[in-house]
């Protein structure tokens, strides 16, 4: 892998300083910073190429959607999805999942039905699934997890039913770092025909993602959490899948033919693809998932192993500090409270030092309700963070103690 | 003491209090001085109708009218946001309803609260600016005696944080 600072000069944000401090960004599990590279491939769409995709005769427009479709392809080739026709551009893992929860609900939920998901979801995978269960009369059921952090599978097995008729779970937690063991949730779930859905918005940029060796059926993610812009996301489905859902929007590019008497859709995957797409942001991610491969996604997830033991280390031998999410298999994201210090507090003062944290629920109510908090600080972590970056926060942490107890 | 201090005083007092210190560490520190003179609220309103929403930290706000002027009593969850209350109480309380709704707190840009909060904790602060004016709003057009009759309270409970989402 390429020399740590080689590395940060990539990221111009990363340069920054903030109330005269140099920005120890640690608020990547919210949104990541972007390479330069990506930066520049979003000036050359509109400086070189713009156009509308697949809508014109002009040599801009078939620039633009031979770009789009080459990202397409990209995604495809990163999640090792089995056709670009399975990969769906939406505006981003919310999208992505509410989009399934609707079509998917439409087509085979009806009153009685039942849908899994964990206790560790964000919001964006548990309102969708409320949402169908009101317009449906189905009923959400809950994978319980202990205090540690991991899924209780046994209590999964408990809930899968013959009413069962989804599970959707995430690939790793957003507010406890947890990497859910996702072979043993889709396995019993598929020996007895239900398919599975990955929320993987915290998944994709810390490690490999291979939706076919997986065999889940539906894989959603967000653009800007990998390096790539906001405002596009991604939802793959099985072929099988996508054929038979309903598409969730209606609008142009989606269609076959429209007449007031009866309209028919366009083929996969554009059937899910209606109005004019974030093309722009789909090139930017597409470029963005070329420098992940670039830097080796292997030795991303090694760096950040050492980042994740180091930071547990320094962060555990400060007295009174409570690490919430102790899971065996963690991403590089650690979730602390201080004593009896509210996060806010403590947020605050480390912002003022230059140190970016989350605080709060992290769209992740029932986990804070789990462990009876009001919520944590969260220091999330990526491969550009630094061994001196977690030593500054583990000072920084030590100063808060100081004025607060 | 001769006459009772302006709320534009007291205001330029804290922005002349804050202005001796660079540092925002110093600053912080003295808000957290600052919370310490809260008056606090009898435990018995920490209730949620006292409770204010668009806070990432608790707050709740009691008032008391005599009558002629408001008295305000708060308490927080968080440090910070306890100094942050005490700020707004010290300009605000022992006014008139009128003297409240009017008043112009000029001094949260001055000394850099503001501007220096995210967006989503500034709603906090403002949230309760907003509150106390709405609780003075209610007592105005009440008159006279009592509590807050349920007017201004709860009034802005569709204002939720972005924390939460």
């Amino acid at each position: 892998m390429r020399d740590i600072d080689n590395i940060r000069s990539d990221f111009p944000l990363l340069q920054q300083k903030v109330y005269g401090k140099p920005l120890v960004y640690f608020d990547n599990g919210a949104t990541t910073q972007k390479p330069l590279c990506v930066l520049e491939e979003l000036r050359k769409v509109y400086t070189d190429y713009n156009g509308n995709v697949h809508r014109g005769v002009h040599a801009m427009s078939d620039l633009t959607s031979e770009a789009y479709e080459g990202a397409r392809e990209k995604v495809r080739s990163f999640i090792n999805a089995g056709k670009s026709e399975e990969v769906v551009f939406t505006s981003g893992a919310t999208s992505s999942l509410n989009a399934i929860a609707f079509s998917f609900g439409e087509r085979y939920i009806s009153r009685g039905d039942e849908i899994i998901v964990s206790e560790m979801e964000h919001h964006a995978n548990i309102v969708p699934w409320q949402m169908l269960c009101l317009r449906k009369g189905a009923v959400l059921r809950v994978i319980p997890f202990n205090d540690a952090g991991e899924l209780e599978l046994d209590e999964y097995l408990k809930l899968l039913s013959p009413r069962t008729r989804i599970v959707a779970v995430t690939q790793v937690s957003n507010a406890l770092g947890t990497v859910v063991p996702l072979e043993e949730i889709i396995r019993p779930a598929h020996s007895m025909g239900i398919p599975v859905l990955v929320d993987g918005a915290q998944g994709i940029q810390h490690g490999i993602t291979d939706v076919r060796s997986l065999d889940c059926d539906f894989y959603a993610f967000s653009g800007h959490k990998i390096y790539g812009p906001t405002g596009i996301g991604v939802l793959y489905g099985k072929e099988k899948w996508l054929s038979e859902l309903p598409p969730y929007q209606g609008g142009g590019d989606m269609v076959d033919r429209v007449s007031f008497d009866r309209t028919t859709y366009n083929v996969l995957p554009f059937k899910f693809e209606a109005g004019t797409m974030n093309y722009v942001g789909a090139i930017g991610l597409g470029r963005a998932l070329d420098y992940v491969n670039e830097l080796g996604r292997e030795e991303i997830l090694q760096r950040e192993k050492t980042l994740l033991a180091y930071a547990t280390e320094r962060l555990s031998a400060i007295k009174g500090l409570r690490i919430y999410g102790q899971a065996a298999e963690k991403i590089c994201t650690i979730s602390f409270l201080l004593d009896n210090i509210h996060q806010y507090d403590t947020g605050m003062i480390l912002d003022k030092l230059g140190i970016a944290v989350r605080t709060g629920t992290h769209c992740a109510q029932p986990v804070m309700d789990h462990y009876g908090i009001q919520g944590t600080v969260r220091a999330s972590l990526c491969f550009y963070n630094t061994i001196e970056e977690i030593d500054a926060l583990g000072t920084g942490i030590e100063k808060v103690i100081g004025m607060f107890s | 003491m001769n006459r009772r201090m302006t709320i534009n005083e007291i205001q330029d007092n804290i922005i002349e209090e804050f202005s001796v210190f660079d540092d925002w560490m110093d600053k912080y520190n003295l808000l957290i001085e600052m919370g310490k003179e809260l008056s606090l609220i009898d435990p018995k309103f920490k209730v949620k109708d006292y409770l204010i929403e668009g806070c990432q930290s608790k707050v709740w706000l009691y008032p008391h009218y005599d009558g002629k002027e408001v008295t305000f009593t708060a308490d927080s969850d968080a440090i910070i946001t306890r100094g942050i209350v005490a700020l707004l109480i010290k300009v605000l309380s022992g006014r008139t309803p009128e003297e409240i709704i009017q008043a112009d707190l000029y001094f949260i840009d001055k000394i850099g609260l503001k501007q220096n909060l995210s967006p989503t904790r500034s709603n906090g602060l403002l949230s309760m600016l907003r509150q106390m004016k709405l609780y003075a709003m209610a007592f105005g057009a009440q008159g006279s005696g009592g509590r807050a009759q349920g007017t201004g309270h709860r009034a802005q409970g569709e204002e939720r944080h972005a924390a939460s989402g």
